[in-house]
């Protein structure tokens, strides 16, 4: 990847985290732990891979965003505000009672947002409902759909992926990710729904592991799912819950907890050093 | 005697005859035979979606389906649709609003046979608790078809209730015009008003002879629409009758007993007597003795106008 479109990415990332960062303390609840894990994902699909339009934003053929994982709203949120669907001043007004940033994306409410989600396992199968009706109409968009590794847990997921394959929904791709915390703990000692790579497999989807935080990696398993055709594509994305801010690395009580003022100030001057940095 | 059609049979047909003039697709879970979304199957492959046994993704396909500007319909039995994929329609159809309609069969214990695991009893309660939720029950395959036609034509969440036994056909007069959300007027009564949906309708239509062979003036209602539900004839029923009976086969516990008794309670109070069946499982058996069991007969909608009356 060339440099100057590695920093474009890495600062539009980094802008994801600080408005994750932004939204909880504003609204001192919220989930950034598994917001930040997928900052980098969100920023390549909303900055380089997705065809999208602020002043349209649902255009009959756009790409379409389903975030499965549903509580990570915020890095939803914020890669919409930084893409321009709506002023960044509003991730301040999360969860708060007269805000159009529900608790979990909701469609009807905020520009940008394609499906409703939040109780998991469900949104995967909006999103293999949107690719069939994409099918249906010979449109060419592609459907995303973000799911969590602990969200696997819910058997829905898998009759999704029974369906996704049985339909050929080549315009579904479908990222895990693969951050190995849940609320209860590490997801391996939760339940332990690992190994994903053969379980998709045998679900009959083209798999792709990579560094979710690696946008070459990223990069080449985007271009690879286009390219793949006659079934969909799951990337499982190894990532670290948190990543970016150093105290939520890798820690289970920053699923859902929101950082309080000093917390909030570390993470903002981190994620300013990791901007300067980038610049 | 009328004929009798089964109401999930014109549902099926419903779904073959209006493909040419509208754009929708069907989903099934593995029932297309039973539901009669078969037909349509049949008629019009490429627009129809077998999920498998899996309800709760069908309920969410079809949702993702209507987010992309599709007419979805979803079929399963109501137990599977209303009951195992309640989250799913509540969270993923209702709360976006999105344009599925679900048409749930075997709803109620005319099942028969199959039993209690499959008699859906509480799909209405289920169904009304959801906001912008359309609840339609027909009576019969008039009514049946002409849901269909509405659901399809009209924006929204609705969830269709339909039979599998065969039913008799009360509404084939060339008048017959279905307005969502308005009851029907079937026969006029100033002593007690019956409101009735689904099978009931044509039970409460006997009801209504018997009592006034006994010189009892019955009103009967049809509400095929639970939700919304037609609160002004309700009203004027309450009004002019003085005492309501409601006859389904559902729970008396959230269903149109409780949907009517919402409305006569809040803006007219008068005794309101529920025929349905008494918060308890159904049963195995052949349908004509499970309504007997069950009190899902003219006889007992006769029986409990008698007592409404008493309570005035």
């Amino acid at each position: 990847m060339e440099k100057n479109k590695l920093c474009e990415l890495s600062r539009a990332a980094t802008k994801i985290r600080m408005g994750v960062i932004e939204a909880t303390h504003a609204a001192a609840s919220g989930h950034p732990g598994g917001s930040l894990s997928i900052a980098d994902i969100m920023a390549y699909l909303y900055f380089n891979e997705m065809n999208v339009d602020i002043s349209n934003p649902k255009m009959a053929d756009r790409d379409r965003l389903v975030l499965s994982k549903g509580h990570t709203a915020p890095a939803l949120y914020s890669a919409l505000a930084n893409k321009g669907f709506f002023d960044v001043e509003q991730l301040k007004t999360l969860r708060q009672a007269d805000s159009f940033l529900q608790g979990h994306p909701d469609m009807k409410g905020t520009p940008g947002v394609d499906m409703t989600t939040g109780s998991l396992g469900l949104g995967i199968s909006a999103a293999c409902g949107m690719a069939l009706a994409g099918k249906i109409d010979g449109k060419n968009y592609r459907v995303y759909a973000i799911l969590g590794d602990g969200e696997s847990e819910e058997g829905q997921v898998w009759e999704a992926a029974m369906f996704a394959a049985h339909y050929k929904l080549d315009n579904l791709c479908v990222i895990v990710d693969s951050n190995k915390l849940q609320i209860d703990g590490p997801v391996a000692e939760v339940i332990g729904p690992a190994p994903f790579e053969p379980k998709f497999e045998a679900f009959g989807f083209n798999v792709i592991t990579i560094d979710g935080h690696d946008f070459n990696e990223i990069e080449a398993a985007f271009c690879a799912a286009r390219e793949c055709k006659g079934k969909p594509t799951a990337i499982v994305a190894n990532t670290v819950k948190g990543k970016g801010v150093s105290f939520m690395e890798n820690k289970v009580n920053w699923h859902g907890n929101a950082p309080k003022d000093d917390q909030y100030e570390q993470a903002m001057s981190e994620l300013n050093a990791i901007l300067e940095a980038i610049d | 005697m009328a004929e009798k059609i089964a109401t999930r049979e014109a549902y099926g047909k419903a779904l073959v005859e209006f493909a040419d003039k509208y754009d929708y697709v069907v989903l099934d879970a593995d029932l297309a035979e039973a539901t009669k979304t078969g037909m349509f199957k049949k008629a019009c492959p490429d627009r129809f979606f077998d999920c498998g046994i899996a309800e709760g993704n069908m309920i969410t396909v079809a949702a993702g389906l209507a987010a992309a500007g599709k007419v979805a319909f979803a079929s399963s039995f109501a137990m599977f649709a209303a009951g195992r994929a309640f989250e799913q329609v509540r969270n993923s159809v209702g709360y976006p609003h999105l344009n599925v309609k679900i048409g749930a069969t075997h709803a109620g214990i005319t099942v028969g046979e199959d039993g209690a695991t499959h008699q859906c009893l509480e799909d209405i309660a289920l169904m009304r608790t959801i906001p912008g939720m359309v609840v339609v029950s027909p009576a019969d395959a008039v009514e049946a078809r002409a849901a269909v036609e509405t659901a399809i034509t009209t924006y929204g969440p609705f969830y269709m209730r339909f039979g599998r036994a065969a039913v008799p056909v009360i509404n084939d007069r060339p008048d017959y015009k279905f307005e969502l959300g308005k009851g029907v007027l079937l026969r006029d009564g100033k002593d007690v008003t019956i409101i009735a949906t689904g099978i009931m309708v044509s039970m409460a239509l006997e009801a209504a002879e018997t009592l006034a062979a006994e010189g009892i003036d019955a009103r009967v209602i049809n509400i095929h629409t639970i939700k919304p539900i037609d609160r002004e004839i309700i009203v004027k029923a309450a009004k002019e009758t003085g005492a309501i009976v409601t006859a389904e086969e559902h729970n008396i516990i959230g269903g149109l007993g409780a949907a009517v008794s919402e409305v006569v309670c809040e803006e007219c109070p008068v005794p309101v007597v529920k025929v349905g069946v008494n918060d308890s499982f159904g049963r195995s058996g052949k349908v004509q003795p499970l309504l007997e069991m069950y009190g899902l007969t003219p006889a007992n909608i006769v029986e409990k106008a008698k007592k409404a009356i008493s309570l005035k």
